[in-house]
């Protein structure tokens, strides 16, 4: 443990509000998973609980003096906004053939 | 001698198999017929060939290596073959005969639509007996047994549209298969015993065991189930009368020149053991006897002319089997190399008949043919003559040397086989008469029809008819002035035999006076036996009563074969149906319960899965973090 060379500024807010905070962020974003119907707010949500993790991973990096983790913080972001310019054009053309983006209705999976 | 030549002898009849085998539907009739044939004649010419070199480089056993086979640990088994006097003599029968089988195939079979299907089977008959004869070792002998048996198979239901026929096949085939299980545990305790299945290494090292020694009488006895099975002896014989349902030239094949004699040769071939195990010989004297007069007594009412030709095979097997039980060994060779000759003359002979009547058996049909077939009627003569044991033919010299020998050991057993011999001649000159003499008792168109059968038949005829009527002087008894060249060519074969027990082999204590008795008696018996069918079924003009008419008494239970076929059916073949078929239901029961239940088992649980599988994707989203935080709590748990 390399406490002595964490940031004055930094300590002054203790890991443990990080770590709540970043539960705090990804319950919600489960929670709008779970129960929201519009495609795009589920998005939005998964966007969350994402960063929540990148938050975390921050957190730690900071707290630990290792730069490694905030490495990966790029790399989901860099993911995630791929993901969401895949996942926003079939959300786009889901819409445009059934005029609607409520995943309740989008169903034609089932086995 | 060269071991080419030796191998050509079996190899021929593989060719010739496998050439009609394979083409058989390609191969034009006439090429089919004497492609098979002269396989046969090729075999017995090499045959020959082998037989002057053997005695041309002084008449020693030699063994001729082919390669190695199986070695298992301590345990070799060369694939080699073995030539002595024994195979020679073996070889000769079954290629000279076998070759006269094929060549009256080409005409008996002419009409036929399996001609090719024929021809290769007779030619694979004739490489697994040439293959059961000149092999080294009993492994070797094995591999000829199963092989004729499965050719037996083959042949007899060779007219397989025809479920009876079909029956008789797998009757001849299980019943074996008992004899031959009988026979693979004797191998296995002569590997036990002695380490090895060869025939000379085996010999040596019985030489030094105690006569009665246990192991011994074991192997024997296992070894002559074998026997039994392969040549029809009590109580396996009833598979050899219902082998009849095979073409005429396959019942002469297998009861005059191949299968039939198996038996015998292989306890020629094992003499050492046997002479050694004096309580086998017993049984084999008495089952032998048994066997002689009872196939005979059967034999007398048998109205169709093949039936009793095979109760008379049964029987002659009988008295070959007294002959070795009564340590008459070259006796007993002697009776297979005359009974080869005759009998294949009668089957055939009494194919040339069924020719000529348009595949009609039964001998009440029959009557005056005499004149319609001259040449099949004078072989048939001969034939019977030689076989009813009267001189100077062929059968007279056998017989009576087996019966002077079993004079010698048992007198009871002489008088059975003096008794069997009467109703030989009995049933043998009441065949002739009810077929060639009399009035015609068939229908018109029959009549009409009567010819005698071509030269490619009846060439046979009278070659086996030339060796049926002389080939007895082969074994002239001293008695009569001869020499008797068989016992003496025969004589090396039983050297071991002989150190192990020399009284056995000691010299007939019998004067010359007592074996012209003995000749005489049996002579008159057989005689006045034909007498008695000429009375009944010529002077008195006696037919044989139909089916239909009831008959009382003994003379229905011979009538029916002693109800044997159906004694077995009770005792085993019914129970053992019961049985399998219980077993099969039970077993069907679990095994579809187990089978069922499992498809049954997924059908439920795959539907209950697809339940699951509504298609909504919130659904899916809480079962993906239902299942994370499972697992999550799952790690938890177990750190």
């Amino acid at each position: 443990m390399q406490h002595s060379e964490i940031p004055a500024i930094i300590q002054l807010i203790p890991l443990k509000s990080y770590l709540i905070l970043s539960t705090a962020l990804f319950v919600i974003g489960i929670l709008g998973v779970l129960i929201r119907r519009n495609a795009i707010v589920i998005f939005m949500s998964v966007e969350l609980m994402l960063n929540s993790v990148n938050l975390l991973l921050i957190a730690f990096s900071s707290y630990k003096s290792d730069p490694s983790a905030q490495v990966f913080v790029f790399f989901i972001m860099a993911v995630a906004a791929a993901e969401v310019a895949v996942g926003l054009a079939i959300i786009v053309m889901i819409y445009r053939n059934t005029r609607t983006i409520d995943i309740g209705f989008l169903n034609k999976l089932k086995g | 001698m060269s071991i080419t030549l030796l191998v050509l002898i079996p190899l021929l009849p593989l060719i010739g198999f496998l050439i009609n085998g394979i083409g058989f539907r390609h191969i034009p009739k006439g090429a089919v017929g004497l492609i098979g044939s002269l396989a046969a004649l090729g075999s017995f010419a090499a045959s020959v060939a082998v037989l002057l070199a053997f005695k041309e480089s002084g008449s020693q056993p030699q063994v001729a290596l082919l390669f190695d086979w199986i070695s298992v640990g301590e345990l070799n088994i060369p694939f080699s073959f073995q030539i002595d006097q024994l195979s020679l003599l073996m070889l000769m029968i079954i290629t000279g005969v076998g070759s006269l089988i094929h060549i009256y195939s080409i005409g008996y079979m002419k009409h036929d639509l399996g001609f090719g299907k024929f021809f290769s089977f007779l030619n694979l008959f004739l490489f697994f007996m040439l293959l059961l004869v000149l092999g080294s070792n009993y492994l070797i002998m094995f591999i000829g047994w199963e092989g004729v048996g499965l050719c037996s198979y083959l042949l007899i239901g060779f007219w397989n549209k025809n479920t009876d026929f079909n029956n008789a096949a797998r009757k001849a085939f299980i019943m074996n298969r008992i004899g031959d299980l009988g026979f693979l545990l004797g191998i296995f305790t002569i590997i036990h015993a002695f380490g090895s299945v060869e025939y000379t290494e085996v010999f040596r090292q019985a030489t030094g065991l105690p006569v009665g020694d246990h192991v011994v009488f074991a192997i024997t006895m296992l070894l002559f189930v074998g026997a039994m099975g392969k040549s029809a002896q009590i109580p396996l014989y009833t598979w050899l009368p219902d082998a009849m349902a095979g073409p005429t030239p396959v019942s002469a094949l297998i009861h005059a020149a191949t299968m039939v004699t198996a038996g015998i040769y292989m306890v020629i071939r094992s003499n050492v053991l046997y002479t050694l195990a004096p309580a086998t010989l017993e049984i084999v004297a008495v089952v032998g006897a048994v066997t002689a007069l009872f196939a005979a007594s059967i034999g007398l009412l048998q109205n169709d002319i093949k039936k009793v030709l095979a109760y008379s095979t049964v029987s002659q097997l009988g008295y070959m089997f007294l002959g070795l039980g009564v340590m008459a060994y070259s006796a007993s060779m002697f009776h297979v190399i005359t009974h080869a000759f005759f009998k294949a003359l009668l089957f055939l002979g009494a194919g040339s008949v069924i020719h000529a009547m348009s595949d009609e058996q039964d001998i009440r049909f029959m009557g005056g043919l005499r004149k319609k077939l001259p040449i099949t009627f004078i072989t048939f003569f001969i034939a019977t003559w030689a076989i009813a044991g009267l001189p100077p033919f062929a059968g007279f010299f056998s017989k009576d040397e087996i019966l002077a020998h079993a004079f010698e050991h048992n007198k009871l057993l002489w008088g059975i086989g003096v008794l069997g011999s009467a109703m030989t001649s009995f049933y043998m000159f009441r065949l002739l008469f009810l077929t060639f003499f009399g009035s015609f008792r068939g229908t018109q168109e029959q009549e009409h029809h009567l010819h005698e059968s071509p030269a490619s038949m009846t060439i046979p005829l009278v070659i086996l008819a030339i060796f049926s009527a002389v080939g007895g002087f082969i074994g002239v008894p001293e008695a009569l002035g001869g020499t008797h060249q068989l016992a003496e060519f025969m004589s090396p074969l039983f050297e071991a035999a002989r150190q192990v027990n020399p009284e056995a082999f000691a010299a007939t204590a019998l004067t010359h006076s007592e074996e012209f008795r003995l000749m005489g008696i049996s002579v008159v018996v057989a005689l006045v036996a034909a007498i008695v069918a000429y009375v009944m079924y010529i002077s008195r003009n006696a037919v044989p009563a139909p089916e239909s008419e009831t008959r009382t008494g003994l003379e229905n239970v011979v009538y029916h074969k002693y109800y044997i076929d159906e004694l077995y059916d009770t005792v085993f073949v019914k129970p053992i149906r019961t049985l399998s078929s219980l077993l099969a239901s039970f077993g069907e029961f679990f095994i579809d319960l187990f089978v069922e239940g499992a498809g049954k088992l997924v059908k439920v649980l795959s539907n209950a899965g697809r339940q699951t599988q509504s298609g909504s994707i919130g659904y899916y989203v809480f079962a993906m973090v239902v299942g994370i935080m499972v697992i999550l709590f799952w790690n938890l748990l177990l750190n």
